[in-house]
Parts: structure tokens; sequence; C-alpha cells
């Protein structure tokens, strides 16, 4: 029963690593962007419910209200200013110049809050540890569970806005081809500008659970990009069902490690992720290919 | 000379990359309702045109008038709501989407319907170019034929006033190309100016009227497509000495 209160643990954080998976997922199947400032952004989003909730007493439920709109407008401010002209310029500038925010946004906030640990939990009342018994081995926490019900709902909600919506569909077909759709109309600097905009307001949920659940500090963006990059590359890049299924694979290897030895819980994830990327690369023939191109 | 008919008039249109001049002072003019056809040797500059018209490059020099309506600033998009389609050479549907979510949305953004009449459009559009059956197909699961003929579809989705074609017979067995003489012929016949490059001389007189040659990045010959088809200069240029074993035709 202990074990199998592992695999349910895994499953349930496996729902937060979706949660912070789900932007960097979303902005890659659209502009084929790895943001490396996601995690930085995302703990940008929660100092902004951090002051929201400190200096104004404002819970952070209600804080989310602010900050989605504001990171909203940060994605469309970051398209428009780094994004954009780093596209021009092929696929590692955009690597770069998110890497370069990332750094520039950590020290910014270190500089503006200092190196104290912080935390959401103080904000959301029992939710923090209140937990439902199962079974009298496996009890699971309400904050948990929340955050797997809104992931399924987000990534359910992105899917249905991508599938049937105006909107979606002009995002899709320009993340097919980004020269033709402007032949039909669709003005991919402007598709790209509401991609980026979504894939923040995104980030800052993710912030505001990251928050939540634990503490965070100025320099807490890279644990939580290597998460969400785990858990896109277990998923497939680009596959929104993917990134959930990836985040519970990576959870639930991350809790069976940990049940082996307590030391094997980052360890056994990074294996369960090389793993996942070897045999991505071994079984598309075209990658392999490339490979061996690269190596001659 | 333009009138009131005129639906573009494109005029002293130049197009380099770096040291290459693809065209140099480029007159083109076309009316409402009419079809005008453009040939010449490969590399003459008429994707090129193509691709200046509809806005997915830039022109170095020149102005573009659509509709009485200086649109040399516009970009592809602003264009294509304006009422100026255009399909390319080797198709590019976007995969990962059915038939008709390729064409829904064409017809939603680039031509501007809503609702239902976006999807009766769309419904039209595939009748039209024999793609009723396949509507709800992956569009990356199509053969060549049919992928030249959602180009057309979709390009229709977005309802232009001008349709501009590259070279969309190529490729395609005569009776195929007769089906496609047809379904731009029904184009026409809606009014909807059609301006088709093709390097099948014989299909491409079925349709149009007027026929336009370039070589080198100029335009040669304009005129009726008897006239052009033996004016010397285009015996010379496009046709060269293949001409006198495969006669036009």
């Amino acid at each position: 029963m202990i074990f199998l209160n592992q695999i349910v643990q895994g499953v349930l954080l496996g729902g937060y690593y979706a949660l912070i998976a789900c932007s960097l997922s979303f902005l890659f199947g659209v502009m084929r962007i790895v943001n490396l400032a996601h995690g930085s952004l995302a703990v940008l989003a929660a100092f902004m419910l951090f002051v929201l909730a400190d200096r104004a007493g404002l819970s952070p439920w209600l804080g989310l209200i602010f900050a989605v709109p504001a990171m909203a407008l940060v994605g469309w401010l970051l398209q428009v200013a780094v994004l954009e002209r780093s596209l021009r310029s092929g696929l590692l500038v955009p690597l770069l110049s998110t890497f370069g925010l990332a750094i520039v946004l950590d020290n910014l906030l270190f500089e503006q809050f200092g190196a104290d640990t912080r935390s959401l939990s103080p904000y959301i009342g029992d939710l923090s540890f209140d937990s439902w018994s199962l079974t009298d081995d496996i009890t699971v926490g309400r904050l948990d569970v929340l955050m797997l019900c809104v992931a399924v709902a987000l990534l359910g909600g992105l899917n249905l806005f991508l599938a049937r919506t105006r909107l979606g569909r002009a995002i899709r077909a320009t993340a097919e081809d980004p020269e033709v759709v402007g032949l039909i109309g669709i003005n991919a600097h402007r598709v790209y500008a509401v991609a980026t905009a979504v894939a923040m307001a995104l980030a800052a949920v993710a912030g505001a659970f990251l928050a939540m659940r634990t503490t965070f500090d100025p320099y807490s963006g890279g644990a939580q990009l290597i998460f969400a990059f785990e858990t896109v590359v277990i998923g497939g890049f680009g596959s929104l069902w993917g990134t959930l299924a990836g985040g519970v694979v990576l959870g639930v290897a991350q809790n069976l490690g940990a049940f082996i030895s307590p030391h094997l819980f980052l360890i056994a994830g990074h294996v369960v992720f090389l793993a996942a990327l070897v045999a991505r690369v071994w079984l598309s023939g075209r990658n392999l290919r490339w490979l061996r191109v690269r190596a001659a | 000379m333009p009138d009131a008919d005129t639906l573009l008039d494109a005029r002293g249109i130049g197009k380099r990359f770096n040291a290459l001049t693809v065209l140099s002072d480029v007159d083109f003019a076309i009316r409402a309702e009419e079809a005008v056809g453009i040939v010449g040797p490969n590399g003459a500059g008429k994707t090129t045109l193509l691709n200046v018209l509809s806005g997915a490059m830039p022109a170095d020099a020149g102005h573009i008038l659509f509709a009485g309506q200086d649109v040399s600033r516009l970009d592809a998009p602003a264009r294509c709501r304006r009422g100026i389609g255009r399909s390319h050479q080797i198709p590019r549907p976007f995969g990962g989407m059915t038939v008709f979510e390729n064409l829904l949305v064409a017809a939603r953004t680039g031509g501007n319907a809503h609702g239902a009449a976006a999807y009766d459009r769309c419904v039209d559009s595939l009748r039209l170019c024999g793609m009723l059956p396949f509507a709800n197909r992956r569009a990356e699961a199509l053969a060549l034929l049919d992928r030249k003929r959602l180009e057309l579809a979709r390009a229709l989705a977005t309802a232009p006033r001008l349709l501009l074609l590259d070279e969309i017979g190529g490729g395609l067995t005569d009776a195929e190309a007769a089906e496609l003489v047809d379904i731009i012929r029904v184009i026409r016949g809606r009014g909807v100016a059609v301006v088709w490059i093709e390097h099948i001389v014989h299909v491409l007189v079925q349709v149009v009227g007027r026929l336009v040659c370039m070589d080198g990045g100029r335009v040669i010959a304009d005129g009726p497509p008897d006239t052009v088809l033996r004016d010397a200069a285009v015996i010379d240029a496009y046709l060269g000495s293949a001409a006198h074993d495969h006669p036009v035709g």
C-alpha cells in the first residue's frame, strides 16, 4: 500500500508538473521556441501575487485576476521586443535571448526582493495542508488534487480553444506554415503575439501554484524550468495531452525513486527524461540521420 | 491603359535579390473578370511577380493599385482581405488540420466570413473543386492532385476578386488538366479575375483571353494568345529551338 501511495502521490505531483509545463509546451507547439525564461517568468508572477497578498492583503485567488492579464501583457511585450527579433535570426537566437532574459529577470527580482524565501501558503488558509484520507495508507492533499484538476482543465481548455475557435485554428495554421497564412489573410506576427500572451497567462497560473505548494525565491525559476522541460520532452514537444502524461510519468518516476532511496527522487526523474529523449531520437529515423550527419 | 474597369494596375515593378535583378520595370494590369496567362522560361520572374502582387514579398520599386487603392505598402494578409487570393506551385496545405478546417481558417480570416456564411463558402469551394468527399481527411494525407485542388479551394475560400495561380496544372494528366480547366472556367464565370502562370500552353489558352510573356524579368509580349505565341521575341526567348520540334497548341 505504501508503494501504491507513492504512485498516487506521483500522479498528483505530475499534475503540478503538467501545470508548469503547459505554457512551455504551447509556446513550442505554436512558435517552435523553447522559452528558457519560462521558470523565471513564472517566478515573476509568483512575486506579483506575493506583493498583492503581502501589501494589499489580496488572496492569491483574487490576485490572479490581476496577475493573469498582467502576465499576458508581459507576454505580448516579450514577443514584440524580444522573440519577434530573435525568430528572424534562426533557431538558436531565441534560446540565447530567452536564456539572457532569465538571467536579467532573476537578478532584477533579487535586487528588488533579496534572497529571502517566500510562500503564498500562509494566504490560502487550510488548503495548504488539508487532505483527504482515501485509505489508512493513502491521503491526498487538497491542494495537490486541485492542481491536477486545474492542469486537466487548462490543457483541455487549450485543446478545445485550438480545435474549435477561430483564433485557435488561426494559431494552428500559423504553427504549420507561418508564410502561407499571410496569403489567406492571417497576420502571423499578431498570432504569435497572442500566443505568447496566452502562454504567459498560463505561466502566471503556474507561478501561483508554485508559490502556494512550496517556497520560492528570485532564483527558483531554473529548477521549475528543468521540471517543465523534462515534462514536455517526456510527453512529446507540442502535444498538450502528452504534456499531462509527461508530468505524470515524471512525478511517478521521482516518487518511485524516492521510495527506493530518498536520494533518488531527482535522479530517477532525470533518468526517465534521458531515456525518453534517447528513445525519441532512436525512434525517429530522421533525427537519427541528422545526428549521424552531425557526428560525421 | 487603366480605366474604370481596371482591377489591378502594377506599374514599374522592380525586384532584386542582392545583385540579381529578377523584375525590372514590369507593368502589369488586369481588368475585373479578365483572365490572363503568364508564360516564360524558367527564371523569367513569373513567380516573383505573383509574390510581389500578393504581398508575400515587398517590391523594391513601383506601385500597385488594387480596386483603385494603393496597396503597395500593405502586407500579404491585408491584401488578401481586400481580395487578392493566391495558390502556390508546390501545394502548402496546413497539415494536422482537416481539409475543411484548412478552408475554414481561410474563409474566416481572409474572407471575413462569419458563422454559417463561412461554412457555406467552404462547402461551396470544396464542391467546386471536387474536394467535398475529402472534407474530413487530414490535409497531409492527400495525394498531389488533391493537394493542388485543396490549394485552389483554400484560395477560393478567401472570396478573392483576383486569383493568382502559380503552375497549378504542372504534373497533371490530360484528363486532370481538363477537369482543372472546367473548375477555373466556373471561377471566372463568377466574376473572379484570374492570373495564371502555366507552362502547359495548350491548357492555358483554353481559359485565358490574354497572354503575357516574360523573359529576364521583363514583359516581352502582351496581347491575345495567338498574337503573342506568333511573336518573334516570344518564340526566340521562351520556345527557343524546341518550338520547331514541338509546335505549341
